[in-house]
């Protein structure tokens, strides 16, 4: 299969725009369980209200939240696919510029010294592309996440000591969670990064808090602690956009990597209650988005 | 807990008779600010022509269409989506935004913290709580965009919105020191060391 890059820059044009205007099904179901389980009327309103947004959205053709994000492109390429690598990048990011100005979507990407607003949502190594590869045949996906800024300010590395073991890995999860509040808009997805460098950690939290809903570490350890720490955010009642309930978080994600003898690092990454991402997978037989 | 509706501008005893837990719709005008506005208007001395005087700001900075000027788009834009931001970044301009601009309320995201809660209490102001992420329910409740200060920090310009039933919003903090942030913070501090005890991770 030859990657068509025209073809490239059109889906990522159109994923930007979907990813801001839909929620995946996962996120709309993580909605319906947090509302069958908040006893706090205050939490209870502010989840309906999050839940009738979705449903405004949809019907009007908004997109869901203010915040467009720093738009984030993962591509996986599979088996047997010709393609001009410095051509793909290049068209992801006129695909990110071209949804902006097509769709009147808030360029909300600065020069990080001069503020400087290009007001197309692009700028130095923007949009963050990350390609990877797999064994799937003649398949390539491209997933969109455009984060917002909100839940990512809610961001931390601790490079812990071994000797503070998982114990300390767990208590600065907690107390990062107390410690942002409402400020992340919860209910967030809590993204943790457990082991490798500090930046692989870093990453691993990213990973984490994009992950879909009801998916498992792949790591049994990593997985029995996303069950407790899933458990624990939720009994501490910061609840619905910090103001009180049970359904703080949808849930922990953790993500594990190896690492060094002297090390034991931890990250911490939000994704805020506007979970938002968009897929297209692109096979000889066409595009399907997801 | 009372419901007030406020057609802006109001003046510090109207601000007063809020207290935390009620719910406050806005009619009328709703200006918009944001980070990079006010460091330019506090850090940087720039003034603006627009009267925020017993006014509310929203903190945000909005999707907009870019159109020709008319009587329905007297600025050049129309709203597109437009909901709120992280309100606890802008602290420290709470205050200059009170003594040098009027401004009386203050509708974000997340609660504001004691420099705020000081300038509410000394000079008549009100935390409003919009719900994060909503923007696009939001932007139902806002008619036209009347006028725009500072357009060069575009999209973090000074907008002026004409609103209707812009709300229920929530007083989350109020001119007599209540705070229903510090509240729910209190109560989870307290929750703290048993969550911590429930996956053994105690200190």
């Amino acid at each position: 299969m030859d990657l068509n890059l025209d073809e490239v820059e059109k889906i990522c044009a159109d994923l930007y725009l979907r990813a801001l205007q839909l929620l995946p099904p996962d996120i709309k179901a993580g909605f319906s369980e947090l509302q069958r389980t908040e006893t706090d009327a205050t939490g209870q309103a502010i989840l309906g209200t999050m839940v009738e947004n979705i449903k405004v959205a949809e019907r009007t053709r908004n997109i869901l939240c203010q915040d467009t994000g720093i738009p984030i492109y993962n591509i996986t390429i599979g088996r047997n696919v010709a393609f001009d690598g410095a051509g793909l990048k290049e068209a992801v990011r006129r695909g990110a510029a071209r949804s902006t100005r097509e769709n009147s979507l808030r360029s909300s990407v600065v020069h990080p010294i001069t503020r400087k607003n290009d007001q197309n949502s692009c700028g130095i190594r923007v949009p963050v592309i990350h390609i990877d590869f797999d064994d799937r045949e003649e398949t390539v996906s491209i997933e969109m996440i455009p984060k917002g800024s909100g839940s990512e300010n809610g961001s931390f590395l601790k490079m812990l000591l071994p000797s503070d073991g998982i114990t300390a890995v767990k208590r600065f999860v907690v107390d990062r969670v107390i410690e942002l509040g409402g400020r992340v808009c919860p209910p967030t997805i809590v993204g943790v990064g457990i082991g490798g460098t500090s930046d692989l950690c870093m990453h691993l939290a990213k990973i984490a808090a994009t992950r879909p809903l009801r998916t498992m570490c792949e790591d049994a350890e990593g997985a029995k602690i996303e069950a407790e720490l899933s458990r624990a955010v939720n009994e501490l009642g910061i609840g619905p956009q910090g103001l009180g309930g049970r359904s703080t978080s949808f849930a922990v994600h953790v993500e594990v990597a190896a690492t060094h003898i002297t090390q034991n690092p931890v990250a911490v990454n939000i994704q805020c209650h506007s979970a938002r991402r968009a897929r297209a997978t692109l096979t000889p037989g066409g595009i399907a988005f997801s | 807990m009372a419901h007030h509706v406020l057609e802006m501008p109001v003046d510090a005893d109207q601000v007063r008779a809020l207290k935390v837990g009620d719910t406050v719709t806005l009619q009328r005008t709703l200006f918009g600010i944001r980070d990079a506005t006010q460091i330019h208007m506090f850090d940087r001395g720039r003034t603006t022509r627009l009267d925020l005087k017993g006014h509310a700001v929203i903190h945000t900075a909005p999707n907009v269409h870019r159109v020709a000027k008319s009587p329905a788009a007297p600025a050049g834009y129309t709203p597109f989506c437009i909901g709120t931001t992280t309100s606890m970044r802008m602290e420290r301009f709470t205050r200059p935004l009170m003594e040098r601009e009027g401004v009386r309320l203050i509708v974000g995201k997340g609660g504001m913290g004691p420099a705020t809660q000081e300038a509410f209490r000394d000079l008549g102001g009100a935390y409003l709580a919009i719900v994060g992420g909503a923007a696009a329910l939001e932007t139902t409740w806002i008619e036209e965009i009347e006028d725009v200060d500072m357009d060069d920090l575009h999209p973090e310009s000074l907008w002026k919105f004409r609103i209707r039933d812009f709300g229920p919003l929530l007083v989350g903090m109020d001119a007599h020191g209540g705070s229903l942030f510090d509240r729910v913070q209190a109560d989870v501090a307290s929750r703290r060391d048993a969550v911590l005890a429930g996956i053994g991770a105690s200190e």
